[in-house]
């Protein structure tokens, strides 16, 4: 199986929902607590594993925004676990989820450093570096409903702009929006191979115009043209009419 | 989906220690379905409900930090005074008891009430249960009550209210499942948070076109596939010019006008008389009787009711008595035709050039007329004609506070739902359909209240819908009656009142002096107010005599406000997850097109504070003034509290506050009688009801026989007459008449009242300068300047909260690149913005996605050093800022007539509603310093001292609730697979 995340540049926001609702099931879970510093103070921040990078594209009054949510793209040649001195970062075999075992972790940074997706967190007050789980404490939950058993992330994505299955299933979910809708690896050229995938903004046909009105030379001419109108729509109800 | 649980695993999460509840979210006014998972008094994990109508399963970035909400430190713990002998507003305060709390204010209350009962005003902000204190108020006998829909959407509200019946958000919803062109006006990231979001994915996954017109292009616009970046205060012009395009390219739907419209209905034309512009009826001294159009089958004048007449769209016709009419289609043709409005003639005023905007309604015309969308269903019309089919023009809109907070909101949202109806695109498939218990009769018929005496219940609901100057709330001097000048001369549609006009008004007792101002959730100290600086001023203001202005404040609040620093009493409320709650169909509905809904919230942890939801607080207070809706004969209270109160009080036999499970076993739908177990089967159905129309009434309900006559039987409309939309509006005429002199009736006085009645009150949509900007010199002020909240804090009204706050702790202005460069701007520069009212200085951020003739800023972000908890360092005070300081209440000096002894408040002429986006400002470079002190943001204010009982806030937070499970690499793995 190769566990990931799909998620489509066409319809996020960037409200961030999947970001907070990341922050609050994995704060209580598997990695938890993911430590706030002066969460009321002069310079908050804390521990996420997925944050919104929002982006302007061209110049005005052309310009596109995007909304690019990142987090553990779990890549099938993980650099933050090539780099891991202690053997705390792996790759589990049977999913592709890239973890880290909070027993083993002694918190050195190297594996932020090598990732160059910004997906891996110190946290300062355990010591330990901090990531993208895919929820992993959900999604085999045989205690939950089985829609629910996904990453809290894609559950609650209003815009439904994220989708989670096995790149591995060709049928698979996240496999046929890849197909249909030329999903691609953020930054390939790192050569990490990362599983999760983001589908580009749809190139909506352009919608046709009604052909304008034929005006007629008379109307065309008249000195009141609203009034030549008007006078045009009451002949035709009578006409209508007769 | 994936393979059991592998044996490996270890079990995470102890689900034998967990509970999970429904409830209703209250993190903003969308009120999505949740689910919380407890794991013993801690939140384990909110989500959204997958069954539920609203937000099925979804849930924001607000719903998702709930957990923040209960742990904020700047919850209040108990009741307050404000101590004596101490200034207001310098945070001295000391704690009192429940019990003396609410002697104190039951004795103040019982005096005014005994006494002069407009003496109370009562306040709400942004709460969600409208019905409950207007209920309140209306028993207390004031008629000084009103939420915050003043400086919300109200002219959202009454420009579709007096026009198609219903409106946007809690009124109506594009059909997000038929629709193929959507077009969005203005600033939406409010209303509603996650349905607009699941609505605008199932678009752009049909491949219909979403046109998003903004001035700024953040939030849903970042996925628009077109964006027209308009100037602010100008999208009625851009309205008007699709009109005039659809117009002269004969591209309306006549049929539709016809049947559903009073377009054929026949307009007196008779310049200078008491008549002129009035409806011809049947009887003209009755102001009830039919209507009359102009039959094409008898050439003569026949009732509008006669539906076999064949009535004329257009023409000018003489009646027997010589009187010359026309239809007001004829009207609103002659307007629109006009070169005025023609695209290459606004094109500039507007931004957007004039191809652009002609394409767009040729596009509009194409897809509504070209793509038609009709479902197989038979339906019945009000007349008994029998239609196959309904027809639909799949053109939808969404417009929300970017159009409504300009003065000249209310004509500018009539001149949106005019292209609605041009296009045909109302209430039918692909197009905006309402929401029960919408659409209404035009408008709903309930008048505000306007006599008061001790003692004694107002005879209605303070507030209400006027038709005719015989409506306003006026004395016989032509003065206001209430303390907000509502339904006054100066704002006579006032459907949700003027909140942000009540302190001034207050202070300067104008019209009078009150004794109490009772405020429940709403920051009038601060971002709530326009002019922020000087309402705290006036809320401090003494008179001679050394008594406050405002003698005496209380406010009810869940969290340390700025408010609660400048109140005498407060009354701590509960969270939105500690106390039972409706939201209900007779206040602010949450139906879907499809389905009438309501649902309740129910306490999910019990509060370890000193604390009572309001809603008890008024219902005991109310018993002990003697309500006589509270009390029974013998003076004891009626109810047993709020529960109590919800399931057996009943607005009239049958209908209550929740309209699910009633009758006796719970076997009714939305009429019936109370039902004693009514919570808990609201609690066993996920804490909401759901009540679905059949399919043959989902379409044209203003003229769905089947759907009128259902709704007549709900209580939900008066009769089941047609609901005809005026797309001209007799009622606007009489007041403009009244203005113009010649309205038999009452009429104004003063000259500035009777020009703003001939002027604004168009019974036809028209655009004009926005009040305001009338008055400022755009050479001078040359920038627009308005503002939004972001969606992760939208109505989310206790931030900071510490997860939303990592997000976001400081607000910039921005401003297109382009103008700034060519301005010799930087990025990150701190600059002085300045406003006809007053200065403040704020740092710069450029961007490409905005007009380059406007800035704006994120609002509410700044918060007064010791607000909400926030440390007194914290960016949202240090480099934060509030655009409000640049607003004045009230319009600047006319520099025409140079008379200021008539500054009326600053708000749309016809409604009131506040007007904050009519903004105009200069911008300069504040002078360079390297001084660290010189980075922060001006006006800065003093600290607001910690209040009794406040814990301090945390350094370090590391929330958790239940155990950590770790999942561990087995040391086979490591020896075997290595650095893998």
């Amino acid at each position: 199986m190769k566990l990931g995340l799909v998620i489509d540049l066409d319809t996020c926001v960037g409200c961030h929902a999947c970001a907070v609702a990341c922050k609050q099931w994995n704060t209580s879970g598997t990695s938890g607590p993911l430590s706030d510093y002066e969460p009321y103070g002069a310079e908050p921040s804390g521990v996420w594993f997925n944050r919104i990078r929002h982006y302007e594209v061209d110049d005005y009054p052309n310009n596109k925004t995007i909304n690019a949510p990142m987090s553990c793209m779990h890549c099938e040649d993980a650099a933050c676990v090539t780099v891991c001195p202690t053997g705390a970062s792996y790759k589990r075999p049977e999913d592709g989820i890239v973890l880290i075992d909070q027993d083993k972790c002694m918190g050195c940074n190297y594996c932020s450093w090598a990732c160059p997706y910004g997906a891996r967190e110190l946290d300062r007050e355990s010591g330990t570096m901090k990531k993208c789980t895919l929820c992993v404490d959900r999604i085999y939950d045989e205690n939950l409903p089985e829609a629910e058993r996904q990453p809290v992330c894609v559950l609650t994505c209003p815009s439904h702009a994220r989708f989670f299955g096995d790149f591995d299933d060709p049928d698979s979910e996240v496999s046929k929006q890849v197909r249909q809708r030329s999903g691609y690896s953020m930054m390939p050229e790192q050569g990490y191979q990362p599983t999760n995938k983001y589908l580009p903004p749809r190139q909506q046909p352009a919608v046709e115009t009604h052909k304008p009105r034929q005006v007629s030379r008379e109307e065309h001419s008249a000195e009141d043209k609203p009034m030549a109108q008007i006078q045009r729509w009451i002949a035709q109800q009578l006409k209508r009419q007769a | 989906m994936l393979e059991p649980m592998s044996p490996q695993l270890p079990k995470f999460e102890d689900h034998a220690a967990q509970t999970v509840k429904t409830t209703t979210c209250y993190m903003c006014a969308c009120r999505c379905g949740i689910k919380v998972t407890l794991e013993g008094e801690k939140i384990r994990f909110i989500q959204g409900n997958p069954d539920h109508p609203i937000n099925k399963g979804v849930l924001c970035a607000k719903g998702n930090a709930g957990i923040m909400k209960q742990m904020s430190p700047a919850k209040l713990t108990q009741p307050l005074i404000r101590k004596k002998g101490s200034e207001r507003g310098s945070g001295e305060f000391e704690p009192i008891s429940w019990d003396d709390a609410l002697d104190l204010l039951t004795e103040r209350l019982r005096h005014i009430r005994a006494t002069d009962p407009r003496k109370l005003a009562y306040f709400t902000g942004r709460d969600q249960m409208q019905a409950l204190t207007g209920f309140w108020a209306s028993q207390f006998g004031t008629i000084n009550w009103s939420a915050h829909g003043g400086f919300c959407s109200v002219n959202m509200a009454a420009g579709g209210l007096y026009m198609i019946g219903q409106s946007f958000w809690e009124f109506g919803d594009p059909d997000w499942e038929h629709a193929k062109y959507f077009m969005m006006w203005g600033v939406a990231e409010d209303h509603a948070s996650n349905p607009i979001k699941i609505g605008i994915e199932k678009l752009k996954r049909r491949g219909s076109k979403f046109v998003s017109i903004n001035p700024v292009r953040t939030g849903y616009q970042a996925v628009a596939d077109e964006w027209i970046g308009i100037k602010p205060g100008t999208d009625g012009l851009l309205a008007l010019s699709f009109a005039h395009v659809l117009l002269k390219n004969d591209l309306f739907d006549k049929d539709f006008l016809l049947r559903y419209t009073n377009g054929p209905q026949l307009v007196i034309c008779a310049p200078g008389q008491a008549n002129d512009g009035l409806l011809l009826r049947a009887d003209a001294t009755d102001d009830k009787s039919d209507t009359q159009v102009w039959s094409l089958k008898s050439q003569s004048i026949q009732p509008w009711s006669d539906v076999h007449c064949e009535p004329a769209l257009f023409g000018e016709y003489q009646t027997a008595d010589g009187v010359t009419v026309k239809t007001a289609m004829t009207l609103l043709a002659e307007r629109y035709l006009s070169e005025e409005y023609a695209p290459q003639n606004i094109a500039d005023k507007i931004g957007v050039d004039a191809d652009t905007i002609e394409r767009l309604a040729l596009e509009m015309a194409h897809v509504a007329f070209r793509e038609t969308v009709e479902i197989d269903t038979p339906w019945t019309d009000w007349a008994g004609r029998e239609h196959k089919s309904f027809i639909g023009r799949p053109v939808a809109m969404h417009a929300m506070r970017g159009v409504s907070a300009h003065s000249n909101g209310f004509q500018t949202c009539r001149a949106i739902h005019l292209v609605q109806v041009l296009l045909g695109a109302i209430d039918c498939p692909g197009g905006h359909l309402a929401k029960p218990p919408f659409p209404r009769h035009l408008p709903p018929p309930i008048k505000p209240a306007t006599e008061m005496a001790p003692n004694t219940p107002l005879s209605g609901p303070p507030l209400g819908f006027p038709t005719a100057p015989e409506d306003l709330a006026i004395d016989a001097n032509g003065d206001p009656l209430r303390i907000d000048k509502a339904y006054s001369w100066e704002a006579p549609i006032a459907n949700h009142g003027l909140m942000h006009m009540v302190i001034k008004n207050a202070v300067n007792e104008d019209p009078y002096a009150i004794d109490t101002l009772m405020l429940f959730m709403a920051n009038m100290a601060w971002n709530s107010s326009m002019n922020t600086a000087q309402t705290q001023d006036m809320l401090r203001q003494k008179g001679e005599d050394g008594e406050y202005k405002i003698p005496f404040i209380v406010t009810c609040d869940a969290f340390n406000s700025e408010m609660v620093q400048y109140s005498d009493l407060v009354l701590p409320d509960t969270t939105y997850l500690e106390r039972f709650d409706t939201i209900s169909l007779l206040d602010r509905p949450i139906s879907e097109p499809h389905s009438a809904c309501d649902s309740i919230r129910q306490p999910i942890l019990t509060p370890d504070r000193d604390v009572r939801p309001w809603q008890e607080v008024m219902l005991e207070v109310g018993a002990r003034l003697g309500f006589p809706a509270l009390v029974k004969d013998d003076g004891q209270p009626k109810y047993q509290g709020y529960q109590d109160f919800i399931v057996n009080w009943e607005k009239s036999p049958g209908i209550g506050f929740l309209s699910g499970y009633r009758g006796e076993h719970g076997e009714k739908s939305l009429v019936g009688e109370p039902n004693q177990n009514q919570w808990q089967d609201y609690i066993d159905n996920g804490c909401f009801f759901e009540y679905e129309i059949p399919p043959h009434q989902r379409y044209y309900r203003f003229a769905n026989k089947d759907y009128l006559q259902w709704a007549k039987s709900v209580g939900f409309n008066g009769h089941d007459g047609p609901i005809v939309m005026e797309l001209y509006s007799e009622t606007l005429q009489k007041f403009k008449l009244a203005g113009q002199g010649l309205y038999d009736g009452p009429q104004p006085v003063k000259a500035v009242d009777k020009q703003r009645m001939a002027e604004y009150f168009d019974p036809m949509p028209f655009w004009y300068l926005p009040l305001e900007q009338q008055r400022i010199s755009s050479e001078e002020y040359p920038f627009f300047a308005v503002n939004q909240r972001p969606m992760f804090m939208y109505h989310s009204w206790d931030s900071q909260n510490a997860w939303l706050r990592q997000i976001m702790a400081q607000n910039y202005l921005y401003m297109n690149r382009k103008r700034a460069e060519s301005l010799g701007f930087t990025d990150l520069q701190w600059v002085w913005v300045e406003s006809h009212n007053g200065k403040i200085k704020v740092q710069l951020k450029l961007m490409e996605g905005v007009n380059s003739d406007t800035v704006w800023t994120w609002n509410a972000i700044a918060k007064q050093r010791g607000a909400w908890g926030l440390s007194d360092n914290a960016p949202e005070s240090t480099l934060g800022f509030l655009m409000n300081h640049l607003i004045s209440e009230t319009l600047p000096t006319d520099p025409a007539t140079g008379d200021h002894s008539e500054n009326k408040s600053n708000s749309d002429p016809i409604t009131g509603q506040a007007a904050w986006y009519d903004l105009r400002v200069k911008i300069s470079h504040a002078v360079a310093s390297d001084a660290k002190t010189d980075e922060q943001s001006l006006p800065q204010f003093e600290p607001l001292k910690p209040l009794p009982g406040q814990a301090p806030s945390p350094e370090v937070m590391r929330y958790s609730a239940g155990r950590q499970v770790n999942l561990k690499r087995s040391f086979k793995d490591t020896i075997l697979r290595g650095f893998k």
